[in-house]
């Protein structure tokens, strides 16, 4: 046996993040249940906004109101979840295209089985009860009907 | 350009390190060292890299810098990350041309906490890392995004997975030297004759994750093109990043990939990168190769990447 | 509509296990039978308490264990006067780096038994040992004047 010395430790930051106008509004909006993203000067739509047009650099403040559904790009299957996961039952990590985006958005799809998911599955936002204002706010998507 | 090489390299893998991280690094900084003929006052410049995520311990960085002796203070400099990205600092450094020797090192000790929660932190804090997702979910997410895209033989389409890599501790150092004294203190220094860094936007649904665009224009940047190397050494911890790392930068199949093992068996998180330079080094110095490519990368789903050629020279 | 959002809570907490190292193991373990131990240098003869496993001035392993008294001189100090989240001590109170005799680096511990107001560079220390000695610095309470004379000249070189 080692006797090298070992003992528990623990890393906690309480950070609170300041949004700035970009993210705070697209926050704002989740609260109210309604997903916007942010027009660039080429008409691209990012979603989630971005504070600048990542190939120019420019300042940007066009909000487009998008989705709530649309459709994942790519998934992969969460088979055991840990406690920090946004679901605790098996979901899929998915990128979602939401209608009228052309970047998608990082978040996870609640289904039943790994064999549901799929590239091109439409999928719309299960919305939080107590919305806060956050990434979170959306619970999960779930299969569009 | 001043010609710059990798003189000698070091290397420490571990299950599960019991030392501290100036345990863990003194004997590779002591080994490349010894392989170089030199001591630490023949030294320039030293720069390391880490992250303090790992151990969870803010500015531990300083504390393996009594490793290299760094009283009274040496010039020296820390990035917080993979070590590779630490050696192309210590290769801008030496091309101001006052100093000609530069020791690099790199320590991970990636088994202490929670390594999954610890590279989410690396993640978009507004957008993505509120939600958690681990380093092998999202690297699953880009082999799915590399099997639909339809450019995949039957035979790569097995290989277009997101396995865990092992999580091991780890340390290493490479000692570089210029010129005249590279040729004056190794019989066959293993020359940088190009080396670039990309990176990607933090946000992954920016990104093609079939593609890695970061990875093909550090290449082009560092000359990869021109060249034709025996060895490749890929910084792929999942086999379909070695996938889309090929692709990026038009490896035939003449080239032989990872002859160490890679990154996929020993992930030693914030070492792996430097090892992939010091291996192609030293097939260079051996005669195994007249040139040899290394690549590290950094952040999730190869977000950014470093390209160096190392190649001898008569 | 309620106000914009500007604000997110976005907490962290990791759990590790951190092993201490080989030179901080031994320390502890030192620590937990009442005795202090420091390593000497091979190169520059230096003695490093706590010892770290390598010497910061040559780069070399340390090896070499070498048993130190709970005796020195306080080299400087600070007192805390303003109350924090984790205070476990009754304000005010004192810190000290401590050169214990025949080291060469110095100790960072808590000074008692002394109104602060008299606590001074140079002021030799003795440790206070608690009962049930942790492998840890707590194994030493405090340390706590000796009342020998003040010693400045010692620590020439340690401020
Ligand atoms: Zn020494």
């Amino acid at each position: 046996m080692s006797d090298v010395l070992t003992a528990p430790y623990v890393l906690e930051y309480t950070y609170k993040r300041s949004t700035g106008p970009i993210i705070g509004r697209f926050f704002s909006a989740l609260r109210d249940r309604r997903i916007e993203g942010v027009r660039c000067k080429s008409g691209r739509v990012l979603v989630p906004p971005q504070e600048c047009d990542p190939e120019t650099g420019e300042s940007l403040s066009e909000f487009v109101s998008v989705g709530p559904a649309g459709v994942v790009t790519t998934w992969a299957w969460e088979a055991d979840p840990r406690p920090k996961h946004p679901l605790q039952t098996p979901f899929a990590w998915a990128l979602i295209k939401l209608d009228g985006a052309d970047t998608a958005l990082l978040s996870v799809v609640d289904v039943p089985t790994e064999s549901t998911m799929k590239s091109g599955l439409r999928v719309r936002p299960r919305w939080r009860a107590e919305r806060i204002g956050e990434m979170r706010d959306i619970e999960c998507f779930e299969v569009a009907t | 350009m001043r010609d710059v090489a990798v003189i000698s390299f070091s290397q420490l893998l571990v299950d599960k390190a019991e030392a501290n991280d100036a345990e863990l690094v003194m004997p590779v900084v002591r080994e490349a060292l010894g392989r170089a003929g030199l001591q630490k006052q023949d030294i320039g410049f030293t720069c390391s890299g880490s992250s303090d995520f790992l151990t969870g311990m803010p500015f531990s960085f300083v504390g393996a810098l009594d490793a290299v002796g760094p009283w009274p203070p040496i010039e020296e400099s820390h990035v917080e990350m993979d070590g590779a990205w630490a050696l192309y600092e210590a290769w801008v450094r030496l091309q101001h041309g006052d100093i000609d020797t530069a020791l690099v090192y790199a320590f991970g000790r990636s088994t202490l906490g929670p390594i999954e929660d610890i590279l989410a932190l690396q993640l978009d804090p507004y957008y993505e890392a509120p939600m958690w997702p681990d380093a092998t979910s999202l690297a699953a997410l880009q082999a799915r995004a590399l099997l639909d895209s339809g450019r995949l033989s039957d035979s790569d389409k097995k290989k277009a997975t997101a396995e865990p890599p092992k999580i091991v501790d780890g340390a290493a150092a490479v000692v570089l030297a210029s010129g005249d004294r590279a040729r004056k203190l190794c019989s066959r220094p293993a020359f940088i004759s190009g080396i670039d860094h990309r990176i990607e936007s933090h946000l992954l649904g920016v990104r093609d994750l079939s593609h890695s665009v970061s990875t093909e224009i550090a290449a082009k940047h560092a000359g990869c093109f021109e060249k034709s190397p025996t060895f490749a050494e890929l910084h792929a911890p999942y086999s379909a990043q070695e996938l889309i790392l090929c692709d990026a930068l038009k490896l035939d199949k003449q080239v032989t990939i990872n002859p160490s093992g890679g990154a996929q068996n020993n992930n030693a998180v914030m070492v792996a990168g430097l090892i992939r330079i010091g291996e192609a080094a030293t097939r260079v110095s051996n005669r195994e190769a007249d040139c040899a490519l290394a690549h590290a990368s950094s952040g999730p789903c190869l977000q950014q990447n470093l390209i160096c050629m190392l190649e001898a020279r008569a | 509509m309620s106000d914009a959002v500007k604000l997110f809570k976005a907490p962290i907490r990791l759990e590790y296990t951190i092993p201490a190292g080989r030179a901080t193991s031994r320390f502890c373990r030192g620590l937990a039978s009442g005795r202090l131990y420091g390593q000497r240098c091979p190169e520059c003869k230096k003695v490093n308490v706590p010892p770290r496993g390598a010497c910061p001035t040559c780069g070399v392993p340390t090896e070499e264990e070498v048993l130190l008294p709970d005796s020195g001189t306080i080299t400087t100090f600070c007192i805390i006067n303003i109350a924090f989240a984790a205070q476990a001590l009754e304000l005010p109170y004192a810190c000290a780096s401590i050169l214990l005799d025949g080291a060469d680096s110095t100790l960072f511990h808590l000074i008692q038994e002394v109104p602060v107001a008299e606590i001074r560079m140079g002021m030799r220390v003795r440790a206070v040992w608690a009962e049930n000695k942790l492998a840890s610095l707590e194994a030493i309470r405090h340390f706590k004047p000796t009342g020998e004379p003040d010693a400045l000249a010692s620590i020439e070189g340690h401020f």
